[in-house]
């Protein structure tokens, strides 16, 4: 029998925000979660359920109230935030629903940014993410010349740059129609696969949850998604 | 990507206002070495040029007329001296050479100035003698003339070409004078005020026709080179403070430098507005960079989700501005150029004296590095909004 290693491991993870009437609400309440090296899973979450305010949390961009979130063997929640900052660059790739390109750099620009911060850029491995997401002929086009597919894939090469040990992808296919979002989804599983990345997605749509075999609802693992107009507070 | 490909990348994305802002700054640098130089330059070269002499002595007057009039040829004669107070200047043991000038008549403008060949034979500068460069010197017992190279140039006068001069030193139409003159040679150019002027026989200038025939051996000042230096300090002292006839201004240099120090404030003040330039022009780096942190606020978050600390944006943000800062004082030294030789041109055309733009001065090198220091200090203010940018808040699209 082999024993999987445990990559991502959460207890008792709090996050709550000031509102606009002066209360405070809280978004993020998990008592615990883990997630495996190499391990693909799915959340399910409604809008407004603390879904990214959650995945911000492994990634450090936010820091807990309390709790502890444990990535690859480092308490990222216990680290500062230029320790979060490198712990992100170095171990976590994030897609985003709207793919956060930037603009003024091309394809080829934008995976190297995604390294930048991190291990270091590294051009050839940056071409051959794109070619492997199929955009080995657009390396020097910008995103407004791509179609939305595209510019996903791009996304998806970006954050594998890095070589990750984690992926976290917040409706990555949100924006997508539902051929491109089924193309699009297998090709994050595959590389993700490939790369030796593990694959935490968060969604609300049944079509992309139904391809995990591992999926849970964000209402049972976050007590305040149970709450009314829980998550819905900004960061 | 390196920190500086991302910066150079956000310079071009920015291009317009990156261009405007660091031509701010090309401005004023360009500025600020200009007002440095010709202040610094105009100084050196007008208490350096002595034309060879050590004083001048000229009618009982102002000391700076009398150089302004008798070195520089400019102004107007504080007046004469007579032929016999000349020869007993020339006669004086202690002077080596003396120089007898009159000043009185133009040609276009350009003065015509009466002078003893002797003129010829003093170095100007050390081991530089005014020299012709086409034709030959005047005879003195001739209407003939020397024009100076400038003069030559602007007049478009050259060997073999006759003119009548004009009366008075401002040119006026109806006050030419019957004689003509003929060309005899050009001058080479000595880069001195000697360049704006027109030679001739001082018998020449002072018997020309409308003349007063009283004072038609008069001269308006004399040059003179003396044996030793303590002869100018007892001279002065003869001719300023005991006697009451004539002024001797001694040494030349220290006449022009009291000018100089007269109109220190002046300068001052020039100086303080191409400081207030260069603080207005940082500050336009301050407000383009600043104003454009809203609309990149993602792209900031971006850059943070992707790895990014907040003291590597703190150092872009800086670093553009540095980068503007940096565009500005190269291309400075363009405007630079352009300010100095315009100001050289005039300055020539006008006094004869030359500056040069291209000869190095330590503002060259300092207020290149001011504008860069300005810049990165511009830079702070929003790099400390940038600093403080939320990542989480930025993430999604600003609609």
């Amino acid at each position: 029998m082999i024993l999987a290693l445990l990559l991502l491991n959460i207890e008792n993870l709090r996050k709550s925000f000031g509102t606009p009437d002066g209360s405070v609400q809280t978004v993020v309440d998990v008592p615990r979660f883990s997630l495996d090296a190499e391990q693909q899973a799915a959340l399910c979450g409604t809008s407004g359920s603390g879904k990214t305010t959650f995945l911000n949390l492994i990634a450090g961009i936010l820091k807990p109230d309390g709790g502890r979130v444990e990535l690859d063997g480092c308490p990222i929640s216990e680290a500062g935030e230029a320790g979060r900052d490198r712990l992100r660059a170095r171990t976590i790739g994030y897609i985003f629903q709207t793919f956060n390109l930037l603009q003024g750099y091309t394809c080829i620009e934008n995976v190297l940014l995604g390294m930048s911060f991190g291990p270091g850029a590294d051009r050839r491995w940056a071409s051959e993410l794109l070619e492997r997401v199929g955009l080995g002929q657009r390396l020097d086009h910008l995103p407004r010349q791509l179609s939305t597919g595209q510019q996903q894939r791009v996304a998806v090469a970006r954050a594998l740059a890095n070589r990750p040990k984690l992926v976290l992808a917040d409706e990555p296919t949100g924006n997508l129609d539902p051929a491109s979002a089924a193309e699009s989804l297998g090709l994050i599983r595959e590389t993700c696969q490939e790369n030796g990345a593990a694959l935490l997605l968060v969604s609300h749509d049944r079509g992309v949850l139904g391809q995990f075999d591992n999926v849970r609802d964000l209402a049972d693992i976050n007590r305040a998604a149970a709450w009314p107009g829980a998550g819905e507070a900004k960061p | 990507m390196s920190l500086l490909q991302i910066v150079l990348r956000s310079l071009r994305q920015h291009m317009l206002s990156t261009v405007i802002t660091a031509f701010s700054i090309a401005l004023a640098s360009g500025l600020l070495m200009s007002v440095w130089v010709v202040k610094d330059q105009a100084r050196a070269s007008f208490t350096g040029v002595d034309s060879g002499f050590d004083g001048v002595f000229g009618a009982r007057g102002s000391k700076l007329q009398l150089v302004l009039n008798s070195i520089f040829h400019l102004e107007a004669s504080p007046g004469n001296l007579s032929w016999v107070q000349y020869e007993r200047i020339a006669a004086d043991r202690r002077v080596a050479t003396a120089v007898p000038i009159a000043v009185g008549d133009n040609y276009h403008g350009y003065r015509l100035v009466g002078v003893t060949t002797n003129l010829f034979d003093v170095e100007y500068r050390e081991g530089k003698k005014y020299a012709v460069r086409a034709g030959y010197l005047f005879n003195p017992s001739k209407k003939q003339a020397v024009v100076g190279s400038f003069a030559a140039e602007r007049l478009k006068l050259k060997v073999g070409d006759t003119f009548h001069p004009y009366h008075g030193l401002i040119f006026e139409k109806n006050k030419q004078h019957a004689e003509t003159y003929v060309v005899s040679g050009v001058m080479e150019p000595s880069n001195t005020p000697a360049d704006r002027v027109i030679w001739i026989p001082i018998a020449g200038l002072q018997n020309m026709a409308g003349h007063n025939a009283e004072t038609a051996s008069d001269v308006s000042a004399v040059l003179v080179k003396l044996r030793g230096k303590s002869s100018g300090m007892m001279m002065s002292q003869e001719f300023n403070l005991q006697g009451d006839v004539m002024t001797f201004a001694w040494p030349i240099a220290d006449t022009m430098s009291k000018l100089f120090n007269k109109i220190a404030p002046v300068e001052m003040v020039l100086r303080a507005v191409a400081l207030l330039v260069a603080l207005v022009a940082a500050g336009s780096i301050l407000a383009s960079i600043y104003n454009s942190m809203n609309e990149r606020r993602r792209e900031i978050a971006i850059l943070r989700a992707l790895g990014a600390r907040r003291s590597t944006i703190f150092a872009i943000v800086v670093l553009e501005a540095s980068g503007i800062a940096a565009l500005g004082a190269v291309a400075g030294f363009g405007v630079y150029y352009v300010i100095m030789s315009a100001a050289a041109w005039f300055i020539r055309q006008e006094t004869g004296i030359v500056l040069n733009p291209l000869e190095f001065q330590p503002v060259m090198v300092w207020a290149p590095l001011a504008m860069l220091g300005l810049g990165a200090l511009a830079g702070l203010v929003p790099a400390a909004k940038a600093y403080r940018t939320d990542v989480a808040e930025n993430l999604t699209p600003i609609s």
